[in-house]
């Protein structure tokens, strides 16, 4: 089994511990990963704006980079969901434009091997225990496209739930999207705050110090919310919380610079 | 669509000030929560949700892609039965069509039954201008007149009022419009209701002309559907001597047959019931019972130029049931108003772009006000994908393309405001395309890391520091540690 990782933009620049993670998790699961340098990034974000041709040099530098190997793994539902529900979409609008140029054969073998992080262990590995050890309380947001158009259903809880020391609580309003939507962040930064607010006031509710997501852009926004207020409550992506075994906690990243 | 949202702030201005009226976020949330709920119960009764879904998605489809075929097919039966067909071309021709038709009973008054067809083409606003008044019957069309205000949402127009607020307003303006409310008014629902009883009963019982919209008309039998909760619209219907109906041509099922669908999809998605406690039917003109001339106004008014869109069309399978603005959490901090539009929420970020066009500041930033969640697909009885659409429209703003307007295929260019944006995204694009580029960048933004500020200047960065701190950038990008551990990766292992 062939497997690539696919970190993401957002991970590769900002958040590599989760790349990481999800390295350290899956060869502890027995999975040899690979890492192809050629990846870049999916296109959501160009594609969401309506730069649907700007995404198309990126479907075919997608589908090169991830050329022969059988899954393909990101820790990113928004960026699976681009890949899975988009290229095609892309490929079937350029060929209705008269120019195929290669769109749909990249779109329809790379859809379709193209994981999210949580559907590939659970339903490709088949484990919901991963062997990991987090002492701590949870509780845990579901990014929009994870949850609706990949469909990952409890995965992500299951997974969770079977972590050792983990007490997980629910989330009220765990399904209403936390107000990151891409450039909606900067576009229509009022509403965007305000959800953001939201989210965050429901996850102290319930207690815990921690809010686990799967998407890193969701808790980037989350977390700069958080930061500017000195709210005591923590962003970690789930990948984080699954590699950590007692042999190797997870450590928070570093606060360095000028950013406490 | 008409005049009377010109000139109104584009969507993120006007979002700017109602998420910071505490009390309407209350009430918005407060009833978007309590139906949303609801919906969801009446919903998870019935095991064939998702075939019902599918069954209106295709009659809805069908009829579109055949249109001009159950249009004549309507207009033959209607005129068969008694009524007039018009066809109205836009909001001006629509308006004065039924201006005309008013003026030659003689009359200068009229009820209405609540219609998004006739908020759509202004017509209270173009008859108050041609001397006639227009009294809305709707409870909460009402309160949203006498308050001398716009409707928030489709369904619950005065979604935006609480009780109290709708108290005052019985209290000062309905005396202007005819039988006043009495003096020791409460905010108690029952009080509230039976006022507005007794000031629309006078309505009803002196109106000889109506103006109605549907929400379906039956092409085999040139049948009009009308779902209400209320039974004011019934009395519209049946007490005055003339009848005008002003409908979108898209509310058009072939048969009585596909009215079951809808009969069940609509009233669990709008108001969560199982049924809706007044449905009138009612078929051209019958002697000696309900009105004795019926015209019945087809408007056009962009619907055939937003049916030419292959991916926007869809749109038009809309019923109009206002799930997607209860599930909506743009919706529920922005409020109805700030969509400049009586279609607010995720529908009518894609409708009303397309029936107006992207021109104005207003239009062109409707399809950026939403996150694309994705949980307006999800409930929507007739799955628009509105997620989609919306992408789609983006993209005609920001690229230009190709488009329809007024029946004739042009190409339009980007919308204003944008030029910065699309030479970042192409130069981002180039950057990513070329790895070496995109590591060279990577580095440049982790070596200049403890020079990084919390707040940056400049429009768009500000937008997202005002509120938000920036992440740390950290010191290795992720590219970076995977090349390092590569010749050994025991040696560099977590
Ligand atoms: S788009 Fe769908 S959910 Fe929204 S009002 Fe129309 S039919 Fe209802």
């Amino acid at each position: 089994m062939r497997v690539a990782l696919f970190v993401t933009c957002v991970n590769d620049l900002l958040y590599p511990d989760t790349g990481r993670a999800v390295v350290t998790l899956l060869e502890r699961l027995g999975v040899d990963v690979d890492f192809p340098t050629a990846q870049t990034c999916c296109g959501q974000p160009q594609f969401n704006t309506g730069y649907r041709h700007q995404t198309e040099p990126l479907v075919h530098r997608y589908a090169a980079a991830f050329d022969g190997y059988d899954y393909i793994v990101t820790p990113s539902g928004s960026c699976a969901a681009m890949v899975r529900e988009n290229y095609p979409r892309i490929a079937r609008r350029a060929t209705t434009e008269g120019r195929d140029n290669g769109l749909t054969r990249a779109a329809a073998t790379t859809a379709p091997r193209t994981y999210e992080l949580t559907e590939f262990l659970v339903d490709i590995l088949g484990v919901t225990d991963v062997g990991a050890y987090f002492p701590h309380t949870v509780t845990y947001h579901p990014s929009c496209h994870g949850l609706r158009t990949l469909g990952l259903r409890d995965r992500p809880r299951r997974l969770l739930q079977a972590v050792r020391g983990l007490e997980l609580r629910e989330l009220p309003g765990a399904e209403e999207c936390c107000g990151f939507g891409g450039t909606f962040a900067v576009k229509n930064p009022h509403v965007s705050t305000a959800m953001g607010h939201d989210k965050i006031h429901n996850a102290l509710t319930t207690g815990a110090p921690i809010l686990c997501g799967a998407d890193n852009s969701c808790l980037m926004h989350i977390d700069g919310l958080l930061r500017r207020h000195h709210t005591p409550l923590r962003t970690v992506h789930l990948a984080d919380i699954l590699a950590s075994t007692e042999e190797h906690p997870y450590t928070a990243p570093e606060k360095t610079g000028n950013l406490r | 669509m008409s005049g009377t949202y010109l000139g109104l702030p584009a969507f993120p201005q006007a979002a700017r000030l109602s998420t910071r009226d505490e009390q309407l976020r209350a009430n918005l949330r407060h009833a978007t929560h309590t139906i949303r709920a609801k919906r969801a119960t009446a919903i998870a009764e019935l095991s064939d949700w998702p075939e019902l879904r599918a069954a209106g998605t295709a009659i809805k489809d069908h009829t579109l892609h055949h249109l001009d075929h159950y249009l004549e097919q309507l207009e033959t039966a209607v005129t068969a039965a008694g009524g007039t067909v018009h066809w109205a071309i836009d909001a001006d021709d629509a308006n004065r069509i039924v201006t005309d038709l008013i003026h030659a009973t003689g009359e200068t008054e009229v009820v209405k039954v609540k219609s998004m067809a006739t908020q759509e083409i202004g017509l209270n606003e173009a008859l108050a201008e041609a001397g006639i008044n227009a009294y809305e019957t709707d409870l909460a069309e009402l309160i949203v007149q006498l308050g001398n205000d716009r409707p928030s949402h489709i369904l619950v127009p005065a979604i935006h009022k609480n009780r109290t607020e709708i108290r005052d307003i019985f209290h000062t303006h309905m005396a202007a419009w005819g039988r006043p409310a009495p003096d020791d008014l409460t905010d108690e629902p029952r009080d509230l209701a039976e006022a507005a009883r007794l000031h629309l009963r006078e309505k009803f019982l002196r109106a000889k002309v109506a103006v109605s919209g549907a929400n379906f008309m039956i092409a085999e039998t040139g049948t009009m559907v009308v779902l209400e909760s209320e039974g004011n619209g019934r009395m519209c219907l049946t007490l005055p001597e003339t009848l005008i109906s002003v409908v979108g041509i898209e509310k058009t099922i072939p048969t009585w047959r596909d009215l079951e669908v809808f009969l069940q999809t609509l009233p669990r998605s709008s108001t969560a019931e199982r049924m809706n406690p007044y449905t009138t039917t009612w078929t051209g003109t019958t002697h000696g019972d309900g009105p004795r001339t019926f015209h019945l106004v087809l408007l056009d008014n962009g619907r055939t130029d937003t049916l030419a869109d292959t991916t926007g069309r869809q749109t038009l399978r809309c019923i109009r049931c206002s799930a997607c603005l209860n599930v909506c959490p743009v919706y529920e901090r922005a409020g109805g108003h700030a969509y400049g539009s009586p279609y607010p929420g995720p529908i009518g970020a894609i409708l009303t772009p397309q029936l107006r066009g992207t021109t104005t500041a207003l239009d062109a930033s409707l399809p950026y006000a939403s996150t694309l969640c994705g949980a307006c697909y999800d409930v929507c009885p007739v799955a628009i994908d509105i997620p989609e659409v919306l992408v789609h429209l983006r993209e005609r703003i920001a690229q230009g393309g190709p488009t329809t307007r007024h029946g004739t295929k042009a190409t339009i260019k980007p919308a204003k405001g944008h030029a910065t944006e699309r030479a970042a995204m192409r130069a981002a694009a180039w950057t990513l395309d070329h790895p070496a580029a995109w590591t060279a960048t990577q580095r440049l933004a982790t070596r200049t890391r403890a020079l990084h500020p919390r707040r940056v200047p400049g429009r768009t960065a500000s937008a997202w520091t005002a509120t938000r701190d920036l992440p740390t950038v950290p010191a290795r990008t992720f590219r970076d540690w995977w090349q390092h551990r590569e010749p050994d990766p025991k040696d560099s292992q977590q």
